[in-house]
């Protein structure tokens, strides 16, 4: 029950949201913020209730409805610790982007409130769902609402950038449907039952070459999703185009579904064809971390900086799952997680400068940290976080990662490691051209005030505490990730790419 | 075959040519009113053998068809001359090779 | 116990949190007690530790919590304090609080104040936390930390776009460095299974074979770390730029504390790099050659700052020397010297641009002898320690590490012989230093004198300086016994006498035959004198082979090339649209005519395929 509720709790918020407008214009961001709140109330309750009394089976919490019992497709949910930490991720995120349209959303309150909502709706329906064609429902319910949010109040370019979104998803997805559809008729053909359900396909003996071809159809979606190079290419467009809360959900929590799903469908789906296409998702995986870092370094637009270091950022992911022993996927975890608050956060710094300053231009900034220093000290803060700093979040994520793939892919770590240093060179530039130099003297700015601080404090201390204390969250993601990681014979060494 | 005083294959080739007509017509002819007409022998062509088709099989269905087929030519001629007196007082002309807003 | 020992990291982190939450808040005094008087009580708990290991050198452990246990790696924040921990202790918080002490007036007039002491108290930190970490993950976490610090600091004052590309040059080459430290890390783990230090040497002492592959690889790449954090060939060219931070910055981080943490690293994994004797004499020659490069810039420089930071590189280069050849203790030992004698002429170096217009070239000094006798005390006594002249620190120090690079086998009297001419080098420039400087005609009047804050650290350090040669180190049971090297007298006292010639030279040139005009400012006449002021032109190498192709291949990538691809597929799809665009004409007989002909075409081919 308090499963279904994580759900309709915000679809029916937006829905509130969007009728309240007609009341009071303030109304809206009220229930979107309440709403949030309710949800991690829901949410935490029931996850600390079935953590202290941990069920026999795999998940924590489990419900099912039968929906078409013609075709096997039923309201399947299930939360497990991945899940839990991703959902207060999602709504902890979802307050923050509540938080930074505060006063940035101009026009039609109430209708912008509803998107968000749906879409947090949407992934939380992505996160829970335990039937694929419920999965593949909310996919698509997360992409509606945020199409509309970057398409009705994004910036200059936004229909082409909303337009490119919609396409790039809609196109994989649909290859993940099909793959859906063959799988679960392949499925019915091997025992006789026609079921959507994660629990019945899992650990189907499909024939190898059809297994391979399926896998391919989940993994490109989620890859695109993620993105994983080269399938990157409408993130940068989106996260710039899209309105500050709308780039804190892209960034923070829809690429995350990208990661999910990789983790517990490809993966767990068709472990012999991942392990067959290992190879060449780390390639893409080492590809995408240099290639974002050299293209965020070339960019002048703050945003689109930001943008590309998240294509870097998430190259390890897709090194730390293909990498199949439990620290490398421990370490695409923490990813997940700490890239979600450090890149939301980033994405928020855009966001008050482009308020501020009414252009997105790093060559027009410049010097702000006289003008601004508690905003100075708080992109320095982030963008160290970025660049993987010990002592906070991401450096836990990416050492694990690279911690674990070299038992498996030396040589694959190593072009990695020169992540590290690219990583560094445009973090640093960023920080350079919009808070460090000569400062314009003729230019006014206002310094955060304190709901902007509030939010920044609460971003910092989670990356603080994730990088120095993060075993709690590890423990919660180490059941899930351990069952992935037993799929395979532990430190394989991955074919083609062992010394 | 005794209830035909003409066989059935000279009824056909009768429908055959007129619907040709028609349908050249169609074609060919550029003012909207001809090209209103030309349908309208095509709609006949084709009445003309379910009647004869009718008459072949000795069953009712050619002639119910054919009521259809008139029913169907009178409501057609109703829109049509709609359209044409719409297209004549918006354009001027009857002209359909000037009529091109279809294209959009 | 536990708090205790947390309480030396964490003061000046505590301390450092403070400043930066309340810093613009609280009075300049308030910060400046809370910024040097956190340092200061954590120098007084690593006095305490220093005691206790002196009165029995036992060592002591804590572990505070658990920081990440993935499968079988698990890393803890725990720290591990013994003799050499101790001795790194020691210079860290007490130089530091000489420097933090000396810096409340050399800062006072700033007005990012407290920004300041919020950095440096960072930066102590991190490095405490490096010296005392029990595994080499909780060390790297101080080993960036300190980078951070020194990036921040170098960059201290943001507003001139040049401190901003220094203090990024300075964080992007130590993080190559850190970028092969954390492979040797991958590769300690992979094969050893632990990164706890203590257990880590053991595991390699049992597993691993003298000379194998795996030692080998695992040791260069730690090796690689160090290099960049020390400032050696090749990662050495950030060392010089890195001094447009403040002047006690630069005596702090950049010539005492971090970039000796390379010399700490080695010598703490000294039990690796004993199984990897190739990596052992690569530390040697890379030793040899950055000391000699080094040194050779620093003749012809005419910043203050650049030639201490060249022969801070220099001095490092000696610590590796000794490594190098296994006279672990003699680094450490010539590491705590040069921390005092470095840290002396940096701030001596400060005194002189802080009383001087912020003047830093010394042929604009002159005769400051008589104008800033206490600087002119200090630089004596540093350049003499730094030349290693009989009785100050940096002869005993130096002294060792020459010995013993001679009695190394086989390549012995090579090293020493390279060592030897860096040494002759040496006191040539510091010398070169303090004549030009502080002796003949006076180029600028100085428009104050230090007062107390500044003056105490330096004559404390001058004490140092001087004496600093007779501390006895902690280190048995750490570091193997290098005792005193066995060598022939003559070497010996060649040893000692090349300085004295140094001097003398020195004193020939810049004194007896003091040159009229001061150089160009591009750094001399003749095309060897460029060459050397340039570093021996490594920069303008790794511009030409590192920075201007990324910049390029980035400028080339900017529009996003992969975006070329599928906006192929946009541009055929859009093709494809206009093409069958153009069929629909809108004519209503072309309609028709093609309505006929494709019903004409589908009856034929039903027809057709009919049985």
């Amino acid at each position: 029950m308090s499963l279904s509720l994580l759900i309709f709790l915000p679809l029916l918020g937006g829905v509130a949201a969007w009728l309240a407008e007609r009341v009071n214009p303030d109304l809206p961001r009220w229930i979107s913020l309440l709403t949030c709140l309710l949800v991690l109330l829901v949410l935490t309750s029931s996850g600390l209730s079935a953590l202290a009394d941990p069920a026999s089976s795999q998940w924590l919490l489990y419900s099912q409805t039968d929906w078409i019992p013609r075709f096997g497709i039923s309201f399947e949910l299930a939360l497990d610790g991945f899940s839990l930490l991703l959902l207060v991720l999602t709504f902890v995120l979802g307050l923050i982007a509540v938080a930074a349209s505060w006063s940035e959303v101009e026009e039609r309150h109430g209708f912008f409130q509803a998107n968000l909502l749906w879409t947090l709706a949407g992934v939380a329906g992505v996160f829970l769902a335990m039937d694929l064609i419920l999965f593949f429902l909310f996919w698509e319910v997360m992409l509606v609402p945020m199409y509309l949010l970057i398409a009705i109040w994004g910036h200059e370019n936004r229909g082409y950038a909303a337009m490119k979104f919609f396409i790039f998803t809609q196109v994989s997805g649909l290859l993940m449907l099909l793959a859906i559809v063959v799988l679960a008729w392949q499925g019915a053909a091997l025992t006789g039952k026609l079921s959507f359900s994660y629990g019945d396909l899992l650990g189907l003996d499909l024939p190898p070459e059809l297994a391979f071809w399926l896998m391919l159809g989940f993994f490109l979606a989620f890859t695109v999703k993620l993105p994983g190079f080269p399938f990157h290419t409408w993130l940068p467009d989106a996260h710039t185009q899209a309105p500050t809360a709308g780039s804190v959900l892209l960034a923070g929590i829809l690429l995350k579904t990208g990661a999910y799903g990789l983790l517990r469908f490809t993966v767990p789906l068709f472990p012999e064809a991942s392990q067959t296409l290992a190879p060449v998702a780390m390639l893409l995986g080492v590809a995408g971390i240099i290639y974002g870092a050299l293209l965020a370094f070339a960019q002048t637009d703050f945003k689109r900086l930001v943008a590309y270091s998240s294509v870097s950022h998430m190259g390890f992911i897709l090194l730390g799952v293909y990498a199949f022993n439990e620290l490398a996927l421990q370490g695409a975890v923490m990813q997940m997680v700490t890239h979600g608050v450090s890149t939301a956060a980033l994405f928020m710094m855009a966001g008050a400068l482009q308020h501020r300053l009414h252009t997105r231009d790093m060559r027009k900034m410049g010097g702000l940290w006289q003008q601004a220093p508690r905003m100075g000290a708080c992109a320095m803060f982030f963008v160290l976080a970025s660049l993987g700093l010990p002592g906070l979040g991401n450096f836990v994520a990416e050492f694990l990662v690279l911690l674990g793939l070299f038992a498996v892919a030396p040589w694959m770590t190593a072009a990695a490691a020169v992540g590290m240093v690219t990583a560094a060179i445009y973090a640093l530039w960023l920080m350079q051209s919009a808070f460090q130099g000569q400062p314009d003297d003729d230019r006014q700015m206002a310094d955060f005030g304190v709901r902007e601080m509030t939010t920044m404090a609460v971003m910092m201390v989670a990356l603080l505490w994730m990088g120095l204390y993060p075993q709690p969250i590890l423990d919660l993601a180490a059941p899930a990730v351990q069952s992935v990681s037993n799929l395979l014979p532990a430190n394989t060494l991955v074919a083609g790419v062992a010394p | 075959m005794d209830g035909l005083l003409i066989p059935l294959e000279h009824v056909l080739l009768v429908a055959g040519i007129l619907f040709a007509c028609g349908l050249g017509g169609l074609m060919l002819r550029r003012n909207l009113l001809f090209m209103l007409m030309s349908l309208e022998v095509m709609l006949n062509s084709a009445a003309l053998a379910f009647i004869a088709a009718g008459a072949r099989w000795q069953e009712a269905d050619g002639q119910v068809m054919f009521l259809l087929v008139l029913t169907v030519a009178a409501a057609e001629v109703a829109v049509g001359l709609g359209l044409v007196l719409q297209i004549q007082r918006r354009y001027r002309t009857l002209d359909m090779d000037a009529v091109t807003r279809l294209q959009e | 116990m536990n708090l205790a020992l947390a309480a030396i990291p964490g003061l000046p982190m505590l301390s450092a949190t403070l400043l930066i939450l309340f810093g613009r808040q609280i009075p300049r005094s308030l910060g400046a007690v809370l910024g040097a008087g956190s340092v200061g009580l954590s120098a007084v708990l690593v006095a305490g530790q220093l005691l206790a290991y002196l009165d029995t050198p036992t060592v002591v452990t804590a572990t505070l919590w658990t920081w990440m246990s993935v499968a079988d790696f698990s890393a803890a924040i725990a720290f591990h304090i013994d003799g050499l921990t101790v001795v790194m202790m020691s210079v860290i918080t007490g130089v530091g609080f000489l420097i933090h002490v000396y810096s409340v007036e050399f800062m006072w007039e700033d007005e990012s104040f407290s920004r300041y002491f919020a950095y440096m108290n960072l930066f102590v930190g991190s490095m405490l936390l490096l010296v005392m970490a029990d595994n080499l993950l909780l060390l790297f976490l101080g080993w960036e930390g300190v980078g951070m610090c020194s990036y921040l600091l170098v960059g201290f004052w943001y507003k001139n776009p040049a401190n901003g590309a220094a203090a990024r040059k300075a964080f992007v080459v130590t993080r190559v460095g850190d970028a092969l430290m954390a492979l040797g890390l991958f590769v300690l783990f992979t094969d050893l299974g632990t990164l706890d230090i203590q257990p880590l040497l053991l595991a390699a002492n049992l597993n691993w074979e003298v000379g194998g592959t795996v030692p080998v690889l695992a040791t260069a790449l730690l090796l690689g770390g160090a290099v960049g954090k020390s400032a050696q060939l090749p990662l050495h060219t950030w060392l010089p730029d890195a001094m447009a931070g403040p002047t006690p910055v630069s005596a702090l981080i950049h010539a005492a504390t971090m970039v000796t943490a390379g010399v700490y690293l080695v010598a703490r994994l000294h039990g690796l790099f004993l199984l990897a004797p190739a990596t052992l004499t690569a530390v040697a020659w890379v030793g040899l050659a950055t000391l000699l490069l080094a040194a050779s810039a620093a003749l012809v420089q005419q910043d203050i700052k650049r030639i201490l930071a060249y022969s801070t590189i220099s001095q490092i280069g000696y610590m590796f020397l000794a490594l190098g050849v296994g006279a672990f203790s003699f680094g450490i030992f010539h590491l705590m010297t040069h921390a005092f004698f470095k840290a002396l002429l940096f701030l001596g170096a400060g005194a002189v641009s802080h009383c001087l217009h912020h003047e830093l070239n010394i042929f604009r000094m002159g005769g400051l002898r008589t104008r800033l006798p206490v600087v002119f005390l200090s630089f004596l006594i540093g350049s003499a320690a730094l030349a290693a002249l009989p009785f100050t620190a940096g002869f005993y120090s130096k002294d060792g590490i020459l010995l013993s690079a001679f009695t190394a086998p086989g390549i012995g009297p090579w090293l020493w012989a390279g060592g030897l001419l860096g040494a002759l080098l040496t006191s040539i420039y510091s010398f070169r230093l303090l004549f030009v400087a502080f002796f003949g005609e006076a180029q600028t009047e100085p428009d104050r004198k230090p007062g107390l804050p500044m003056a105490i650290p330096l004559l404390i350090l001058c004490a140092l300086s001087l004496l600093g040669g007779l501390i006895s180190q902690p280190l048995d049971g750490v570091l193997p016994d290098a005792g005193h090297p066995q060598v022939p007298h003559l070497i010996e006292w060649i040893s000692i006498g090349v300085p004295l010639l140094g001097v003398a030279y020195a004193y020939y040139a810049y004194i007896v035959r003091r040159p009229s005009s001061s150089p160009a400012e591009a750094g001399g006449d003749s095309p060897v004198e460029g060459f050397l002021f340039a570093g021996w032109r490594v920069d303008a190498l790794y511009n030409l082979l590192l920075v201007t192709p990324y910049r390029t291949l980035a400028r080339w990538c900017q529009g996003e090339p992969i975006d070329h691809f599928y906006n192929g597929v946009v541009s055929l799809n859009r093709l494809c649209h206009r093409g069958l665009a153009a069929l629909q004409t809108g004519e209503l007989r072309w309609y028709a005519t093609t309505f006929v002909i494709g019903l004409i075409a589908v009856v034929a081919i039903v027809l057709r395929s009919a049985p």
